[in-house]
């Protein structure tokens, strides 16, 4: 293994940089063709940036329109396109290939000293998935939009709705395929390809958090393939499953879609949760507390999250048992979320802590995902979910872990990484600036529709109560500090790639595998495969930083 | 370090060519045999999703599916059951081949599990197109003739058995496919080494759609037929 693959064109170099996985090839069929893991991770880093944006773009024009009670940006039927474009393209498009694609396929072959994923090829058709089904959503969009929210629920989805749902739920069933693969291609990787030394339990807690994504991944999907297929035999061809005109059950509906769709809340945040734990040991400089504990915490989630999708349908005339049920159930999903919260603060205690970029993402991922969580358990009780349910705490609650979790950790772990990624390192100060603004954006954003809600404000309306509107517009200048504070790092991200200092192999002195190759990467990662002969995160031992 | 392993270890009398990411063939054959199996684990969530709608409806409506499952034919089913398992026992014989290096053989055992799988395939139309002529197919607003009681669970059930039989032959089919690839390498005598694992991954495969007809079976043609009595 010489760790260099034959350039398709020979390119003048001035510097007479060694070979790495970026200058290997400069061809687009070197990049659209290519099965290196790194590659196709920042293939998925284009077109996640490019849905992010287009799902924004939606939230900023229905936020615009909240300013007033009335309607007068928007009509109702374009308001539900919007909300409905903005969840689908967030939920399939952004937040559940997000992390695992960009930074899984990136970082775990490296971080478990592997030259590639099992499967390269299956990789790359992954991300050719994601992409067509990201094509029909775009032609929906540009077709004239879908109105039946992010969820489908039938009969509207399935017999009433006048829009692009058979286009929508193509491109959703194709990209779960993009979903279902890369499960199996981190599943098979973490199993198979662990270099001599990588024990269970010195993998890095990125690499456990992904592995129990896969596993939903794997067990979840297919069920939502099947619901949808379902659903467009149904409108298609006329069968009637969930039809109750035959006796069908449309809440029969929602209970398969939630069963894929609750443990795809934890598809969202495991892996988020992974980042964190990386970066809070990294920045604190500190063994990670109870490295077993968050390891198993992740499993349970991927298994507890299995068990819990009827509480999306406490109101929906689902049994007053197997709501309790549910509840008590989606409560115990609490103790290991909390369990890592614990342990992450707990590294922090007595650490080294310096408040690198990344490191303000993961301090404000600790205290959102905190506050997105324990509403969960508002929600999750009963009572409380009948007076608040589909009313803007729902709104606030899920946003709280899906924006101030997820992508937090994305931002953070998108910073930490990208010296490694792009060779480059990016101007700290910006970067520190931005987090800072995501930070107060997304609370004036979010924090008013808590009390929206409670105050009994109900979801997927564009006109309101006239006394809702200071919170409302409380809300909307959030947004625009939001969607401003966003645009920072992809543009400054962008320029380091042409002016930013060119990054160390190991810029933040830090431990793991990832760090212990040169930036970025060559092509199988490693000159030599490397031996592993030390536990993940010691920083207790080896104060200094890298190895050797 | 093979902890799932399923099947006996590789007996390649020569070592095949390894990717380029692989360290050695034992690595290669553990990942794409973990690989495949934990495909058919999404299988499984898959038609165990269709099979919770047929049960939870067959739970609610009982008699009427006890009715509308008496116009489907048993012993066409039977004779159906009977030749994928026994195509199932060519594929096995074919992995058995692949194994001991008779290259040749394989080819042939793949050309009888794709004539069986037509076979099937064939019986399976046959009795699609009887269901259209009665008037017993509950798509595109076609005419639905039933006399029985309780026609709207009926049109669930008839629309839950095209939809799940349908979803299994498609797999048959892609089943055929994948094999038909096989054959010419077959015939070329590449599998003479042993280097089975191809073979074994079709046939993965192909155990899968046979399973999965095993449970199709009793479930739409077999409910309790005490219930109804015959027509």
């Amino acid at each position: 293994m010489t760790g260099e693959i034959a350039s398709t064109t020979a390119f003048p170099n001035p510097e007479r940089e060694p070979k790495n996985y970026l200058n290997a090839a400069w061809t687009v069929r070197s990049w659209l063709l290519t099965v290196d893991h790194k590659r196709i991770g920042l293939l998925y880093l284009a077109g996640i940036s490019f849905f992010f944006f287009l799902g924004g773009a939606a939230a900023v024009l229905f936020r615009l329109e909240l300013m007033t009670p009335h309607a007068d940006l928007v009509e109702a039927e374009t308001y539900n396109k919007l909300f409905t474009l903005h969840g689908i393209i967030m939920i399939f498009f952004f937040l559940v290939p997000g992390i695992p694609g960009v930074l899984g396929n990136f970082l775990l072959p490296i971080m478990i000293g592997a030259r590639d994923m099992a499967f390269p090829k299956l990789n790359l058709m992954s991300w050719y998935l994601f992409m067509i089904g990201g094509t029909f959503t775009i032609y929906v969009t540009i077709a004239g939009g879908v109105d039946t929210g992010w969820t489908f629920y039938t009969p509207y989805s399935s017999t009433y709705s006048n829009t692009y749902v058979m286009a929508t739920a193509v491109g959703i069933f194709i990209t779960g395929f993009s979903s279902i693969l890369t499960g199996l291609n981190f599943i098979v990787t973490v199993h198979k390809m662990r270099c001599p030394g990588m024990t269970w339990f010195r993998l890095p807690l990125f690499v456990w958090a992904n592995y129990a994504t896969a596993l939903i991944m794997v067990l979840g999907t297919p069920v939502l393939a099947i619901t949808i297929l379902l659903v467009a035999l149904e409108r298609g061809l006329k069968i009637g499953i969930f039809d109750p005109r035959l006796g069908g059950d449309p809440v029969l509906f929602q209970h398969l879609f939630w069963f894929y769709s609750h443990p795809a809340v934890y598809i969202m945040v495991l892996p988020a949760m992974g980042v964190i734990s990386e970066l809070v040991a990294a920045f604190s400089r500190n063994r990670i507390f109870g490295y077993k504990l968050v390891a198993f915490a992740s499993l349970a989630i991927a298994v507890l999250g299995f068990l819990v999708w009827g509480h999306h349908m406490f109101v929906s005339g689902q049994s007053l048992y197997a709501g309790m049920v549910f509840s008590v159930l989606s409560m115990l999903i609490a103790i290991p979320s909390a369990i890592k919260v614990f342990n992450w603060t707990l590294t922090l205690w007595r650490g080294e802590v310096t408040f690198s970029t990344p490191m303000l993402y993961s301090i404000g991922f600790l205290g959102l995902f905190t506050i997105g969580g324990l509403t969960g358990l508002f929600l999750a009780t009963l009572g409380i979910d009948v007076h608040v349910h589909d009313t803007y705490f729902v709104v606030a609650h899920f946003h709280y872990v899906m924006v101030g979790g997820t992508v937090m950790a994305y931002l953070g772990g998108i910073h930490y990484w990208w010296p490694k990624m792009t060779g480059r390192m990016y101007p700290e100060g910006w970067a520190r600036f931005s987090a800072v603004l995501v930070f107060v954006g997304f609370n004036l954003t979010f924090f008013p529709q808590f009390i929206l809600g409670y105050l009994g404000m109900p979801r997927r309306y564009h006109v309101y109560d006239e006394g809702f509107q200071v919170l409302n517009v409380m809300s909307s200048a959030g947004a625009s500090i939001l969607g401003i504070a966003y645009l920072f790092p992809i543009t400054y991200l962008i320029w380091s790639l042409k002016y930013g200092p060119k990054a160390p192999a190991n810029p933040w002195n830090a431990v793991g595998l990832e760090w212990m190759t040169s930036s970025p990467p060559p092509t199988e990662n490693f000159t030599e495969t490397p031996v592993v002969d030390f536990e993940a995160y010691e920083y207790h031992r080896n104060p200094a930083g890298a190895h050797g | 370090m093979s902890t799932t392993a399923t099947l006996p270890a590789p007996t390649a009398k020569k070592t095949p060519v390894v990717a380029h990411h692989f360290d050695d063939w034992t690595q290669q054959y553990d990942a794409c045999v973990l690989g495949m199996w934990t495909f058919l684990v999404t299988e499984v969530m898959f038609f165990g999703g269709a099979i919770a709608v047929y049960m939870i409806y067959r739970w609610q409506y009982p008699m009427a599916f006890a009715f509308a499952s008496q116009e489907l034919s048993a012993p066409l089913g039977t004779f159906n059951t009977f030749i994928l398992l026994t195509s199932s026992l060519t594929v096995a014989l074919g992995v058995r081949y692949a194994h001991i290096g008779e290259s040749r053989k394989v080819g042939w055992m793949l050309i009888s599990t794709i004539a069986l799988g037509a076979i099937f395939l064939g019986i399976k139309a046959y009795e699609y197109y009887t269901k259209f002529e009665h008037n017993l197919a509950p798509l595109l607003n076609l005419p639905f003739d039933y006399a029985g009681p309780d026609p709207g669970p009926t049109k669930i059930f008839f629309g839950l058995y095209f939809g799940m039989t349908g979803i299994h032959a498609l797999h048959m089919i892609i089943g055929v496919v994948l094999m038909a690839l096989y054959i010419p390498a077959a015939f070329r005598n590449e599998y003479r080494d042993g280097n089975s694992l191809g073979i074994e991954i079709i046939g993965l495969y192909w155990h899968f759609v046979d399973l999965v007809w095993i449970f199709l079976f009793p479930l739409l043609y077999l409910v309790d037929r005490s219930l109804a009595a015959p027509v």
